[in-house]
């Protein structure tokens, strides 16, 4: 594992399969992101919510994966937490935000609301059914880099045979 | 004494009672997927387990003395909300489930595929406990809930979890295996989505009490074929005939305790939610999904039973005793009479026990011999009387010799048979039975009786699930004859445990308490 060797000139590599894909990739990479942000902040009362927003962040993630040539992609996989540890605290959040309410007396699932005012935005109605959606986020993403993680794996050593060679 | 611990039952708040065992276990697997200790890992599970058997428990006190128990989760009334509804039969199952989940653990931790330490198996250790515990929570929320859109969501809970354990360890051929289970249940459930979507077209509510009200006033022909197409979605994942194809084929790939759990529980939820449908929404059309169900039960028994005595091979002959014994189960629902639906609730209690039972046997033979193909292995009984005395008390009840469960179970159930003059099918049920009896004494005869095989040594030895060792885990062995004596235990609380199943079929087909508990 030194430094990856670049594609020489003139050679089409294996590793790279388009460059148009990985440039165009690169601009609507971080939009998709921010809008899953989007839709899952707005899931409240509108369409959208954590389920959808994990998705959608789950494709930008899979566009960088496929875009990426796969060492990289496997050092970003390295990188990021381990898919096992976003589930986990993606469960954590949504399962504990669950039975949060039976520490209350109240009912399974019940939300707090607040309407905080908050300088430069004003007034924000939070609830806390938030914190679920963001529970439901991070295990939809989990899953997304959990089968990147796994499938990618052997898709790299089959499609690229004898691919460890040439670094 | 049970009205002291109904008491006792009553001071936890019925919110909390209902939502446990759905909840408690999704708790665990997040934690135990982020405490990766392979200690931290068993603890949770061995601790998440009883706590639900002792809620399940509490339930059905409750759900006895008092009526069902409605939950409107996050306080949206129903039929807005979703509504989880703890009623005789969901409890009971609920209990029973939880006792199959936690005998197997048992039964995993000791065969090592629950954590296996080896660095290939690294990935099996970190996701098993997690997996079986998603798995624990989609198959009480299949029971508990009250919504239809929530059944859906339940089975695709539990069939997740189900996916990654059916895949642990395999090899290229498992993994093909495994395939076929895979892509025939998202086809079941594009079919079950499909059939909510018209479902809610046509009446403009997925809450299961609010349907039964809104689907009297829909047209009989649409109603009709809203609840056909519910059975066949349900047939797929119980393996009625003609959907039971998938089910040899994929169940024998997993590794023994899972199968075991797969065999006593998933296609159990599917039959339980046929059960709770047509029962509870579709009430009206008994007298066209009566001969129907009537029809599939029976060539259910016929077609599963000439499977199983074809087969070779232990899994294989008990995977075709599962799809032939759901026969049972939907047989006594088909008469859609309180001793006939009593009899269909008692053979599932019975059949959730035994076939878990038998496939833990099988892990226990393949264990000592290496193999699970009848003409490689002879003469168990020279090796282990006790293994004979495991395998032949589950394989004599699932026959219907008495005094065992399976003998009290299919009494009740041609005794219902007989009570509304369906000759044909009784007959059926008692030739199954002989059949039943004579595919068990295939095994025996082949693999216990004779000289001792030699042992085949293990295709995979890298691998955490050790075979054709001479050995066998005081623990594996100790949870086989656990769950064994739960299977003895069905018949000597015989009586109570009927009258208790006759109480739940009144319910079920009365409808009434239900209904009220749910929208008030």
């Amino acid at each position: 594992m030194s430094t990856p060797a670049g594609p020489r000139p003139g050679t089409p590599s294996p590793r790279r399969p388009s460059v148009l894909f990985e440039v165009g990739t690169g601009l609507v990479l971080h939009a998709v992101l921010v809008t899953s942000l989007f839709f899952l902040f707005r899931g409240h009362n509108a369409p959208g919510g954590g389920f959808i927003a994990g998705l959608v962040a789950g494709t930008a993630l899979v566009l960088a994966y496929l875009a990426g040539d796969t060492s990289a992609g496997r050092r970003a996989a390295g990188a990021t937490p381990r898919p096992g540890v976003v589930l986990g605290v993606g469960l954590l959040l949504a399962a504990g935000t669950a039975v949060a309410p039976w520490l209350g007396g109240g009912q399974v699932l019940e939300s707090g609301y607040s309407h905080p005012h908050v300088p430069v935005l004003g007034g924000v109605s939070l609830a806390s059914v938030l914190i679920f959606d963001i529970g439901v986020y991070l295990v939809v993403v989990g899953l997304v880099l959990a089968v990147l993680s796994t499938l990618g794996e052997q898709a790299g050593t089959s499609l690229a045979p004898g691919g460890e060679e040439d670094r | 004494m049970t009205d002291v611990l109904t008491g006792l039952a009553r001071t936890v708040p019925a919110g909390v009672l209902v939502g446990l065992p759905v909840l408690l276990p999704l708790l665990g697997a997040a934690l135990a997927l982020l405490l990766r200790r392979a200690g931290t890992q068993r603890a949770i599970p061995l601790l998440v387990l009883p706590v639900m058997a002792l809620d399940a428990a509490a339930l059905l006190l409750r759900a006895d003395a008092d009526g069902p128990l409605a939950v409107q989760a996050g306080n949206w009334d129903a039929p807005f909300g979703i509504s989880l509804v703890a009623d005789r039969l969901s409890s009971l199952l609920t209990l029973v489930s939880v006792i199959v989940l936690m005998v197997v653990l048992v039964y995993a931790i000791g065969q090592g595929v629950a954590d296996a330490a080896d660095e290939r198996s690294d990935r099996v250790r970190v996701v098993f406990h997690p997996a079986y515990l998603v798995l624990a929570s989609g198959v009480s929320f299949s029971f508990l809930t009250g919504d239809l859109f929530n059944l859906f969501v339940a089975f695709e809970v539990m069939l997740t979890a189900s996916y990654v354990l059916i895949t642990l360890q395999a090899g290229p051929s498992a993994v093909r295996s495994a395939m076929t289970y895979i892509v025939v249940s998202l086809l079941a459930s594009v079919l079950f989505v499909t059939v909510i979507g018209l479902v809610y077209a046509a009446t403009g509510t997925v809450n299961m009490a609010d349907l039964r009200g809104a689907l009297a006033e829909v047209p009989g022909g649409v109603r009709l074929s809203l609840a056909l197409l519910l059975i066949v979605v349900f047939g797929i994942k119980a393996a009625l005939f003609p959907l039971y194809f998938w089910l040899p084929d994929s169940y024998p790939v997993a590794p023994a305790p899972v199968t075991a759990v797969f065999a006593g529980l998933l296609t159990k939820v599917g039959v339980y939610a046929i059960i709770r449908t047509q029962t509870l929404i579709f009430p009206d059309d008994t007298a066209v999904t009566g001969p129907v169900l009537l029809v599939l039960a029976g060539a259910t028994l016929l077609v599963g039973i000439l499977g199983a005595i074809a087969q070779n091979e232990i899994k294989r002959v008990l995977s075709f005793t599962i799809v032939s014994h759901i026969g049972f189960i939907v047989m006594g629902l088909a008469f859609f009479t309180v001793a006939g639906v009593a009899g269909a609730v008692l053979y599932m209690v019975h059949h959730i026990v035994i076939q878990t039972t038998l496939f833990c046997v099988e892990g226990l033979i393949e264990r000592r011999t290496g193999t699970s193909r009848l003409d490689r292995i002879s003469g168990l009984t020279h090796r282990s009387a006790l293994l004979g005395v495991l395998f032949a008390l589950p394989a004599l009840s699932l026959a219907g010799i008495p005094p065992f469960s399976g003998f009290l179970a299919k009494l009740a159930l041609l005794q219902a048979g007989s009570a509304v003059g369906s000759w044909v099918i009784v007959g059926l049920a008692v030739l199954v039975s002989l059949l039943t009896l004579y595919s068990m004494a295939l095994i025996w005869g082949s693999a216990f009786w004779g000289s001792p095989s030699d042992v085949v040594p293990d295709e995979d030895p890298e691998d955490a699930v050790q075979v054709g060792v001479r050995t066998v885990p005081a623990t594996m062995t100790a949870a086989t004859a656990a769950v064994v004596l739960v299977g003895l235990a069905i018949p000597v609380l015989g009586g109570p445990l009927y009258a208790l199943c006759l109480r739940a079929a009144a319910d079920l087909l009365a409808a009434g308490p239900y209904v009220e508990a749910v929208l008030g």
